[in-house]
């Protein structure tokens, strides 16, 4: 279980095992529980009132310009983990701090930006 | 032979941790939170202070009956509880919870942890999804969002310490640790753990199932075992949550005395460290009242973001400085 892919190895066994955790607590069910379908049991519970129209309502979703936001982010931000366990190493000092703020600087004006455009306000 | 036991070992402690932690945790919230209301709790189960409470309810969940609604998207209703309960299962190998115990030291841990933690939340979007139904449709988007909005001061929150320690895994940070850090990553600590929260849909960033406007969000139309599963992944994700800070921020097995005089074991400082952030958790839920979907997106972009970035540039200053 050394190396690289060792670790992984485990990684993948625990997967199985909670896989096979939920298989088991199901099949535990299946033997427990009882099953006395009809009435209204499958019908849709919603609030509790009979459910009215189709499930998958239309909505206006608010928050996508945060999703873009995010996805802008988030990719940037991945880049930040391998750059960080070299970044103090000696002889790098100086240079990998001014990149960091040169860095951090892109992603603040971008909030800022996004900020001034009255994005994150809700409309 | 003796290093497929030494697996077989590893994988039950993870497994027992799993099963038995996030149990602890439930039982304290029933408790911790009745006596903060002025009520008693549980009392019966078990005879003693009603300890056995959750195993009961468990019992009586394996019981009931596996009611699929009609209107549901069958297939993906049945999965969702598995996709949002196995991913904590599988962030508690990369946790170390004393020196040289821990599942496996990752290289990559700190990366591993995260990536993995966010795919619990596409558990919440799948039964949102599928049910059918109106309110868990805009609870499962309600989860979504709130995870594009905390994910990225949750990232960079944990890219702080990264860079302080030099190294991505998680023993070894812990390694790295020093008392003074307390101090200079306290904003990101702060971060961290409000971010996590928010990732776990726990009061008071539990708009997603409020139950005054959508009824239970996206896990309404849930019942019996299914919704066991639902909220054992919660109570999981409390205990990754508070392990995974006390791991980054407060220094895991490392206690505050001399070893010689104090010499209590690694596994205990961290245990104790755990249940004691998993304590304010259950405190924040009993104390505030929910945020509204605004206030919750504002607090993030606003709040959280400028704030982590603050801290990457203060850790970026000292450390350099330091070294």
């Amino acid at each position: 279980m050394d190396g690289f892919y060792g670790g992984y190895a485990l990684v993948g066994l625990v997967l199985l095992v909670g896989v096979a955790f939920v298989t088991v607590a199901f099949t535990a069910n299946r033997l427990l529980r009882v099953t006395v379908p009809g009435g209204d049991k499958a019908l849709t519970y919603e609030c509790g009132v009979d459910p009215v129209g189709e499930g998958w309502a239309q909505s206006h979703v608010r928050y996508y310009v945060f999703t873009y936001l995010y996805v802008i982010f988030a990719v940037d931000a991945i880049y930040l983990f391998p750059w960080a366990t070299v970044f103090a190493a000696p002889g790098f000092g100086m240079t990998t701090l001014v990149e960091m703020f040169v860095f951090i600087g892109f992603l603040a004006v971008g909030l800022l930006y996004a900020w001034r455009k009255g994005v994150l306000t809700w409309q | 032979m003796s290093e497929v036991l030494e697996v077989a070992l590893r994988i039950v402690l993870v497994l027992g941790a799993f099963l038995t932690l996030p149990l602890l945790v439930g039982q304290t919230e029933h408790k911790a939170m009745a006596h903060m209301q002025s009520r008693l709790g549980p009392m019966y189960a078990g005879g003693f202070h009603g300890w056995a409470q959750l195993v009961a309810d468990g019992v009586k969940f394996a019981q009931k009956e596996d009611v699929v609604p009609a209107a549901a998207d069958r297939a993906v209703f049945k999965l969702a509880p598995a996709v949002a309960l196995i991913p904590y299962l599988v962030v508690i190998v990369a946790i170390p919870v004393a020196p040289g115990w821990v599942g496996h030291d990752l290289d990559a841990g700190l990366f591993f942890v995260l990536a993995v933690m966010g795919v619990g939340v596409l558990g919440s979007l799948m039964a949102g999804w599928a049910s059918a139904n109106k309110f868990s449709l805009l609870g499962g988007l309600r989860s979504a969002a709130q995870l594009m909005a905390y994910e990225l001061p949750f990232l960079l929150a944990a890219a702080s310490v990264a860079m302080a320690a030099g190294t991505l895994s998680l023993p070894g940070i812990v390694d790295a640790w020093q008392p003074w850090w307390l101090l200079w990553q306290l904003p990101g600590a702060a971060v961290f753990f409000l971010a996590g929260l928010a990732e776990l849909q726990r009061p008071p960033f539990d708009m997603p199932v409020a139950d005054s406007e959508i009824i239970f969000g996206a896990y309404t139309e849930y019942t019996g075992l299914r919704f066991a599963l639902f909220l054992l992944a919660e109570y999981a994700g409390i205990v990754v949550l508070c392990a995974l800070t006390t791991v980054l921020f407060l220094g895991g097995w490392k206690g505050p005395f001399d070893e010689a005089l104090w010499g209590a074991p690694g596994v205990v400082w961290t245990l104790a460290k755990t249940m004691l952030l998993a304590f304010v958790v259950i405190w924040l839920r009993v104390s505030y009242p929910r945020l509204r979907e605004d206030q919750l997106q504002r607090l993030a972009w606003q709040g959280l973001v400028p704030v982590a970035l603050g801290q990457l540039a203060l850790t970026g200053v000292v450390a350099v400085m330091v070294g």
